[in-house]
C-alpha cells in the first residue's frame, strides 16, 4: 500500500508533492508563528489548516478570494517571503494549497498587506486600463503584479505578464489587464537591485512597514527556534510529509486539516542543488522554480526555464517539487518525462539503508511504484548533459500554458558527429505510467539522423505504447499526437531535417 | 469614467456573497446531489449523517410547505428531487449543519438507492423519442420550396456547436437570515432578485412581500445566475425558514460546475441555396437544442436562436425550426448571446461550406449578403441595417482584402505554419424576447444634502451597469459623480424586476433612472423659478450651479435641495420605463420584438503549427456598432471579454459528459477557459461612427452579449489555415475546435 499515494491525475500539468518521505525528526509545532501583512501571527490551529480559509474565516480578510481550491484560477493568490541569506525574497502563492505550517516564519501578504492610502501604482494603473470589471480575480492580480515589482526578475512587460500566469480572469479578455503590467513596468524604470525595497516603499508600491520585514522575520526565526516541542516520533500514524502541498491539498483537502504533517519548510539541506562532477544532485524538496533559477540546471539544459514555461503556472510552480512530480505517478507529469529521457536515479532511504533506482524503472503499473511506503527519496541525481548531448521536451495540451498534457515526450540524444551514440526517449499519456521508450531508444543507438530514421523510430514507438481515450484526448488523436512530437523533437535538433521534411512537403 | 468599483475591487474591499459577514448562530448547507442521471429514489438512509458531528438537520423535499417547484417558464423541475432524479447533480436533500465543513462531511455518510432509468445525452435521440421540453417552433420568410428550384448551388450539411461552463470565478451561493414576522432576507448572487424572490415565495408557500432579495454584486454571471441562482436562494430560504436560523450555502467550484447548466450544446441540419452571382436565395435549418432535463430558460433560448438563424445577411426564403429537446443533462441555461450564437454559427457554417465548394473566400460571400436598411428579418422586423457601414469601415481600417492575399503570400512559403483568416459580421437584437419583460423602474432620492441615491432592478456583475446609472444620473442633474450612490438591488425597493440579462439592463434601468432624475430636475426648476421669479424653462443646472436666464446664481445644488424640501416638494421620484413599439405575436412568429439591432464586423487571424496541431490567435480587429459610447472604457472592456470568452467557447472550452451523464470535465483542472497567454495578440476595437438615433440609453447601444459572437470567426480562422495545409481536409462543423480536432483535420485522409 502507498498510503499517500492517490489514483487521480495531477492538476495543473503538474504533478505535487504530497508523497515524499524524508527521514526526519518530527517535530510537532504547537504554535506557529508568521507575519501576516503588518501583523504578527501566533496561532495554535491545526498546521495542516488551508491558510486561505485562516486568511477568509479567521483573520477575516476578505480580499482574498475562493475560486477553485484546486490552484487553477489565481484568486486566492499570496505573496509569500522568506528570510534568506540577508534579504526577503517575495514569490506568489496560491493559498488555497498551502498549510499554515508552510507559513511558518515567513511574511505572508494579501491585497489588505499592500493597500494604503488611496491606490497603488499598481492598482492605479488597472483602474485607469479598465483591467476590473466583476473585480472577483482582481485582488489576485494584484497581488501577483506586486510580487512581480518585489522580485529581482522585474523587468520587461513579458515578465510581468509572466507574473500573472496563473491568474485566471473571465471578464476581461486580458487586455487591459496587460496594458496594466506594461504600466507597471514602466513604473519600475530606475529601481536598482540595491534599491529596491526602498525605491518600493519610496513609490508607495508597497507600504512602508516592509522595510522592518527582514528584521521581524530574523527575530521570529530566532524566537521560534528555541521553542521548538520535543519529537514526538511516537505518533500512532504515520505523519505525511508535507512539501508543496499542491497536490495534497487537491485531493485531499478535508482531511489534511486533522492530518500529522511533517513539514520540510526550514531543512535548507533538502533543497540543494549541487554539481558534483558532472553529476547534478537535486534535494528531495527543491521546488521547479528553484530548478528555474539554478545556475548548474540552466548551464546544462539551456531551455528548461521554456520547457518549464509550459507546467503549470508561476505559484504553483513556486510551491511544487521536482520529487513530488516523480512520486505522484502521472503517466502526464511533465518533469517525470523530461528526467525519464535524462536518465535520473532516485536515491531511496530507509532506516538508514540506501537504495537507489533508476527512475526508468520506479513504475511498475498505472500508479505503482518500485518503493516501499517508508522508503524516502533522499536525492535526485542525472548526468548533466555534455557538449554533445541534445535534449529537447514537447508538450501538448488543450491550453498550451497552465494545462495537463494531452501527450507529452522528451528526448535525450548524445551524440558523435552525425552518429547517436546513446538515446533516450520519453513520452506521457500514451499508457499507464510515464514512460521510458526503452526500444525506440536503443534503436536509435548507433543510427545517422535522417528523415527515414524517424519515420522508422515512429514505428517502432508505436510498438511501445498504449493511449486511451480520455478527457484529454481520444485514443486516435494520441496515437497521432505522439509521432508528430518526435518529428518536432527531430525537427527542432536538427535544422537540416527541418528544411529536409519542408523540401518534400513542398514538392507535395 | 472608469468602473466606480473599480477602488474597491482593487483593495480587495468589494463586497461578495461570501463576504457578507456572518450572524452569529448562522448554520452552513450543502446539497446533496444525485450521482446517476435518471432513475426512481428507491431508498434515502439518512441516519448517519444525521448523527454525524454538528448536523443541525437534514431537509427532503418532504420537509417542503409550499410548492417543491422552481420551473420559471415551465414548472417541471422539482427544487428537490421527491421520486425521481433526471439529472447527475440534481439536488436530492439539504444537509445543514454549524459549521461548512461539518455539512460537506455529512454528506458522504448518505445512503440513497436506486433503481436506474435509461439515459439520453443526445439532443437528436431525445427529439427521435418525442421527449421535447416545448412544441417546436419555426420561423419562415418567402418560400424555401420554391425557391430551390431558382438556386445554382445548393449545399447541406450538419453543425454542431456545444456547450459552454460559465466560469464566473465567484461560485453560486446564497445566504438567507430570519427577520420578524416571518419574513425572510436573501442575500444572494443572482442576475435575477425577482426570481430567487418569487421562487422562495412560492416554495415556502409565502407571499412575496416577505421575502427580501438583497445583491449587491456578483463575481461574474454571463448568464449562468440569470435562472440558476435561484436554486441555492431558495435552499436557504427553506432551510432558514425551517430552523429559523440564518442559513449560509457558498458553492465549492465542483459542485457548482456539477449542479448547474451551461451554454446549450446544439445539433442543427441546414441547407443552402445561392445564385450565380452568390447571393443567398434560400436557407433552412432544423436545430436541435439540448435543454437538459428541465426547462429552465430553454424555450427563450431556444427562440433567439430563431431570431438569429440568418445572422447579418439578408435571406428572402427562409425556414428554421427549432426543437427543445429534453436530455439527462443538467437544465442549460442563459449564456452571453443566448441561443443567439448558436444560430449564427450554422449560417456561418453554411456560408463556409458553400464557398469552399464554390471555390471562392467565405468572406466575399459574406459581404455580399449583408442585411440592407428595409430588409425584412424572418420575424417580420426591418432592419435598420448598420451591417454594410461595420464591414466597410472594418475593409477601410483593416484591409480585410489585402490581409487575405498577406495570408496566401504567408502560407506559400511556410510549410508547417499556416495562417489563417475569418470575417465575422454580427446582427444582435436588443430587448427580452418576452416583450412583457421590456420594463423597469428606478428610485432616485436626493437628500437633503444634495447627495443622491440610486436603486434600480440592474445588478451589477462586472459589466459596469452601476456606473452607467450614476453616470445617468450625474449627466441629468449635472452634479459630480462624487455625489452619487448607486445602491444594492433589493426587491424591497425595487418591486418585480427583469433579470439583469439579455445586454437591456444598462438601457431599461438606464432610461428609468433618466426619467426618474427629469422628475426630480423638474420640480426643482420650479423651485429655483418661484425663488428668482422667471420661469421654469429659464433655470437651468450647470455643474451645480443654479442659472436663471442663463446668469449663475448664489444657488448651488446644496441649496437648491434644501430649499426643495423645505418648500414640502418631493425630493425622490419612483419611475418606471418600457421601450416603445417592440411587439411580438408567437402565433404567427412576426413582430418587432427588437428595440434595435446591434452590428460589427470582426476579423480574426490565426496561426497554427501544423506539426503539433496547436494554435495562436494573431489578432482580432473589430468595428463595433456602440451607437454613441456612454463609457468606452467600460464597452471597449465588454468587446474584449466577450471575444475572449466567445474565441474560448469555440477553441478550448470543452464540455465533456460520457454517456452516463456524468460530467467529466468537472473542474478548472479539466475544463480550460482562456489564460493570458491565450488571448489574442491584438484586440482592435474601432467604434462605427454613426450619429443616428435609437433607443438606447443616451444613444449609447447594449453591448453585453454581442462582441461574444465575433469570437465565432475563429473557428473559421482556424478552418481556412487547415486547409491552406491541406485543402482536402475533413473537417467537421463540430466546435470547438481543439488541438485535437485541429490535428486530426490537419492529417485526415478523406
Amino acid at each position: 500500500m502507498r498510503g499517500t499515494l492517490r489514483d487521480i491525475c495531477c492538476h495543473n500539468g503538474w504533478c505535487f508533492n504530497g508523497s515524499i518521505i524524508v527521514t526526519l525528526s518530527v517535530n510537532t509545532l504547537t504554535l506557529i508563528q508568521f507575519i501576516l501583512n503588518n501583523e504578527t501571527i501566533a496561532t495554535s490551529l491545526p498546521p495542516g489548516t488551508v491558510l486561505l480559509d485562516f486568511i477568509r474565516y479567521h483573520q477575516h480578510l476578505h480580499g482574498t478570494k475562493i475560486g477553485c481550491r484546486e490552484g487553477d484560477c489565481g484568486a486566492c493568490t499570496v505573496l509569500v517571503g522568506e528570510h534568506v541569506n540577508g534579504a526577503v525574497h517575495y514569490q506568489s502563492m496560491t493559498s488555497c494549497l498551502m498549510a499554515i505550517g508552510n507559513a511558518h516564519t515567513k511574511h505572508i501578504v494579501t491585497v489588505e498587506g499592500i493597500n494604503t492610502d488611496g491606490l497603488t501604482p499598481v492598482q492605479q494603473a488597472m483602474a485607469d486600463e479598465g483591467a476590473t470589471q466583476c473585480g472577483f480575480c482582481t485582488p489576485g492580480f494584484v497581488i501577483s503584479l506586486t510580487g512581480f515589482c518585489l522580485s529581482s526578475e522585474a523587468t520587461g512587460t513579458e515578465k510581468a505578464i509572466a507574473s500573472i500566469d496563473g491568474n485566471i480572469c473571465r471578464c476581461t479578455g486580458y487586455k487591459s489587464i496587460e496594458r496594466a503590467a506594461a504600466r507597471t513596468t514602466a513604473i519600475l524604470a530606475g529601481c536598482t537591485e540595491e534599491d529596491r525595497l526602498n525605491f518600493l516603499v519610496r513609490n508607495k508600491i508597497v507600504p512602508g512597514y516592509f522595510s522592518g520585514i527582514k528584521e521581524r522575520l530574523q527575530q521570529l526565526q530566532s524566537m521560534v527556534s528555541t521553542r521548538r516541542l520535543p519529537d514526538l516520533a511516537a505518533t500512532q500514524e504515520r505523519p505525511r510529509v508535507l512539501g508543496g502541498g499542491t497536490d495534497l491539498y487537491v485531493q485531499q483537502h478535508s482531511e489534511m486539516t486533522y492530518a500529522p504533517i511533517e513539514f520540510l519548510f526550514d531543512h535548507p539541506e533538502l533543497t540543494a542543488i549541487q554539481q558534483e562532477n558532472n553529476t547534478c544532485l537535486i534535494g528531495p524538496s527543491v521546488t521547479v522554480s528553484d530548478l528555474m533559477a539554478s545556475p548548474v540546471i540552466t548551464t546544462a539544459l539551456p531551455s528548461f526555464h521554456q520547457y518549464a514555461k509550459l507546467v503549470s503556472s508561476t505559484p504553483i510552480r513556486n510551491m511544487a517539487t521536482l520529487a513530488g512530480n516523480f512520486i505522484n505517478a502521472s503517466p502526464i507529469g511533465d518533469f517525470t518525462i523530461m528526467f525519464l529521457a535524462l536518465d535520473a536515479q532516485l536515491v531511496f532511504t530507509m532506516q538508514q539503508q540506501q537504495r537507489t533506482v533508476p527512475l526508468r524503472s520506479l513504475y511498475k503499473g498505472y500508479k505503482q511504484l518500485d518503493k516501499s511506503p517508508e522508503e524516502t527519496i533522499q536525492q535526485i541525481r542525472f548526468e548533466l548533459p555534455g557538449a554533445n548531448t541534445l535534449f529537447h521536451f514537447e508538450k501538448v495540451s488543450k491550453r498550451t500554458h497552465l494545462d495537463i498534457a494531452s501527450v507529452n515526450s522528451a528526448i535525450r540524444l548524445e551524440m558523435n558527429g552525425n552518429e547517436i551514440e546513446e538515446a533516450g526517449l520519453s513520452a506521457g499519456g500514451v499508457g499507464p505510467v510515464p514512460m521510458y521508450l526503452a526500444k525506440s531508444s536503443s534503436f536509435l543507438k548507433g543510427k545517422t539522423v535522417t528523415v527515414e530514421l524517424v519515420e522508422e523510430l515512429i514505428t517502432v514507438m508505436k510498438t511501445e505504447i498504449s493511449p486511451i481515450s480520455d478527457v484529454r484526448g481520444s485514443k486516435a488523436y494520441k496515437t497521432l499526437l505522439l509521432p508528430q512530437l518526435i518529428k518536432a523533437h527531430f525537427m527542432t535538433l536538427f535544422p537540416a531535417l527541418a528544411a529536409q521534411y519542408t523540401a518534400m512537403r513542398n514538392q507535395g | 469614467m472608469k468602473n466606480i468599483d473599480s477602488y474597491t475591487h482593487l483593495r480587495g474591499e468589494s463586497v461578495y456573497l461570501d463576504d457578507i459577514p456572518v450572524w452569529n448562530g448562522t448554520l452552513y448547507a450543502a446539497v446533496f446531489d444525485s450521482p446517476i442521471a435518471h432513475g426512481v429514489i428507491r431508498s434515502l438512509d439518512f441516519r448517519a449523517a444525521a448523527a454525524a458531528p454538528d448536523v443541525y438537520r437534514i431537509i427532503t423535499a418532504a420537509d417542503i410547505p409550499g410548492d417543491n417547484q422552481i420551473g420559471g417558464i415551465v414548472p417541471d423541475e422539482e427544487l428537490l428531487a421527491s421520486t425521481h432524479v433526471h439529472f447527475c447533480g440534481m439536488p436530492i436533500a439539504l444537509v445543514i449543519a454549524r459549521s461548512d465543513e461539518a455539512a460537506r462531511a455529512a454528506l458522504k455518510k448518505i445512503i440513497v438507492e436506486f433503481d436506474p432509468l435509461p439515459v439520453i445525452t443526445d439532443p437528436r435521440e431525445a427529439k427521435e423519442k418525442n421527449e421535447l421540453i416545448i412544441p417546436p417552433r419555426t420561423f419562415q420568410l418567402g418560400d424555401t420550396a420554391k425557391a430551390w428550384s431558382q438556386c445554382v448551388h445548393i449545399f447541406e450539411g450538419r453543425a454542431d456547436t456545444n456547450g459552454q461552463e460559465h466560469l464566473y470565478i465567484e461560485t453560486q451561493g446564497a445566504y438567507a437570515v430570519p427577520q420578524e414576522h416571518g419574513t425572510i432576507r436573501i442575500y444572494s448572487s443572482t442576475q435575477g432578485p425577482t426570481a430567487v424572490q418569487r421562487t422562495a415565495a412560492r416554495v415556502l408557500g409565502i407571499p412575496m412581500n416577505k421575502i427580501e432579495v438583497d445583491t449587491t454584486r456578483l463575481g461574474g454571471g454571463f448568464g449562468g445566475k440569470e435562472d440558476q441562482a435561484t436554486t441555492w436562494g431558495v435552499l436557504c430560504a427553506l432551510a432558514c425558514a425551517l430552523t429559523q436560523k440564518p442559513v449560509k450555502y457558498s458553492l465549492h467550484r465542483m459542485e457548482d460546475m456539477r449542479m448547474t447548466g451551461k451554454r446549450h450544446p446544439y445539433s442543427a441540419d441546414y441547407k443552402i441555396g445561392l445564385s450565380s452571382e452568390g447571393k443567398i436565395l434560400a436557407y433552412e435549418a432544423t436545430f436541435y437544442q439540448n435543454a437538459g432535463a428541465a426547462a429552465d430558460l430553454s424555450p427563450a433560448v431556444m427562440e433567439r436562436t430563431l431570431f438569429h438563424c440568418t445572422n447579418a445577411y439578408f435571406i428572402p426564403n427562409v425556414k428554421a425550426t427549432a426543437y427543445s429537446c429534453r436530455t439527462h443533462l443538467p437544465p442549460n441555461t442563459a449564456f452571453r448571446g443566448f441561443g443567439g450564437p448558436q444560430g449564427m454559427f450554422v449560417i456561418e457554417a453554411a456560408i463556409a461550406k458553400a464557398a469552399t465548394a464554390i471555390g471562392i473566400p467565405a468572406w466575399q460571400l459574406q459581404q455580399k449578403n449583408l442585411l440592407e436598411t428595409g430588409d425584412e428579418f424572418p420575424y417580420g422586423q426591418k432592419a435598420e441595417s448598420e451591417a454594410s457601414a461595420c464591414w466597410e469601415a472594418a475593409e477601410k481600417a483593416f484591409a480585410i482584402k489585402q490581409t487575405a492575399e498577406d495570408i496566401k503570400v504567408f502560407n506559400a512559403s511556410n510549410a508547417f505554419t499556416k495562417k489563417g483568416m475569418a470575417v465575422m459580421p454580427i446582427c444582435f437584437g436588443i430587448s427580452f424576447t418576452k416583450t412583457l419583460m421590456n420594463q423597469a423602474r428606478s428610485l432616485v432620492h436626493v437628500y437633503t444634502d444634495g447627495s443622491i441615491g440610486i436603486s434600480t432592478g440592474a445588478v451589477e456583475m462586472g459589466q459596469g451597469v452601476n456606473t452607467k446609472m450614476l453616470q445617468v444620473a450625474a449627466t441629468v442633474f449635472s452634479v459630480d459623480a462624487s455625489r452619487i450612490r448607486v445602491n444594492s438591488t433589493n426587491t424591497y425597493r425595487i418591486a418585480n424586476t427583469s433579470p439583469t440579462a439579455a445586454s437591456a439592463a444598462a438601457d431599461l434601468n438606464g432610461k428609468a433612472t433618466e426619467i426618474a432624475c427629469h422628475a426630480i430636475l423638474h420640480r426643482l426648476k420650479q423651485v429655483a423659478a418661484s425663488h428668482f421669479s422667471v420661469t421654469p424653462e429659464l433655470i437651468e443646472i450647470k455643474n451645480e450651479t443654479v442659472y436663471a436666464n442663463g446668469v449663475a446664481t448664489e444657488w448651488d445644488w446644496n441649496k437648491l435641495a434644501g430649499m426643495a424640501y423645505i418648500q414640502r416638494v418631493s425630493l425622490s421620484e419612483h419611475a418606471h420605463y418600457t421601450p416603445p413599439g417592440i411587439h411580438y405575436d408567437a402565433t404567427v412568429e412576426k413582430g418587432h420584438p427588437f428595440a434595435y439591432h446591434v452590428y460589427g464586423t470582426a476579423i480574426i487571424t490565426t496561426t497554427v503549427d501544423c506539426i503539433r496541431g496547436t494554435y495562436t490567435f494573431d489578432s482580432v480587429k473589430v468595428v463595433h456598432d456602440f451607437g454613441t459610447s456612454m463609457n468606452t472604457l467600460i464597452d471597449t472592456g465588454q468587446c474584449e471579454g466577450g471575444i475572449v470568452q466567445g474565441i474560448g467557447w469555440m477553441t478550448m472550452e470543452e464540455i465533456v459528459y460520457d454517456s452516463n451523464g456524468k460530467l467529466r470535465s468537472n473542474a478548472l483542472s479539466t475544463y480550460k477557459v482562456p489564460d493570458i497567454y491565450s488571448a489574442p495578440g491584438e484586440i482592435i476595437i474601432e467604434p462605427l461612427k454613426t450619429d443616428k438615433d435609437n433607443l438606447a440609453i443616451f444613444r449609447s447601444k447594449a453591448v453585453g452579449e454581442p462582441p461574444l459572437m465575433y469570437g465565432i470567426a475563429a473557428y473559421f480562422a482556424l478552418r481556412n489555415a487547415i486547409l491552406a495545409f491541406h485543402p482536402g481536409a475533413d473537417i467537421p462543423y463540430d466546435a470547438p475546435m481543439t488541438p485535437e480536432k485541429v490535428l486530426m483535420s490537419l492529417y485526415s485522409t478523406k
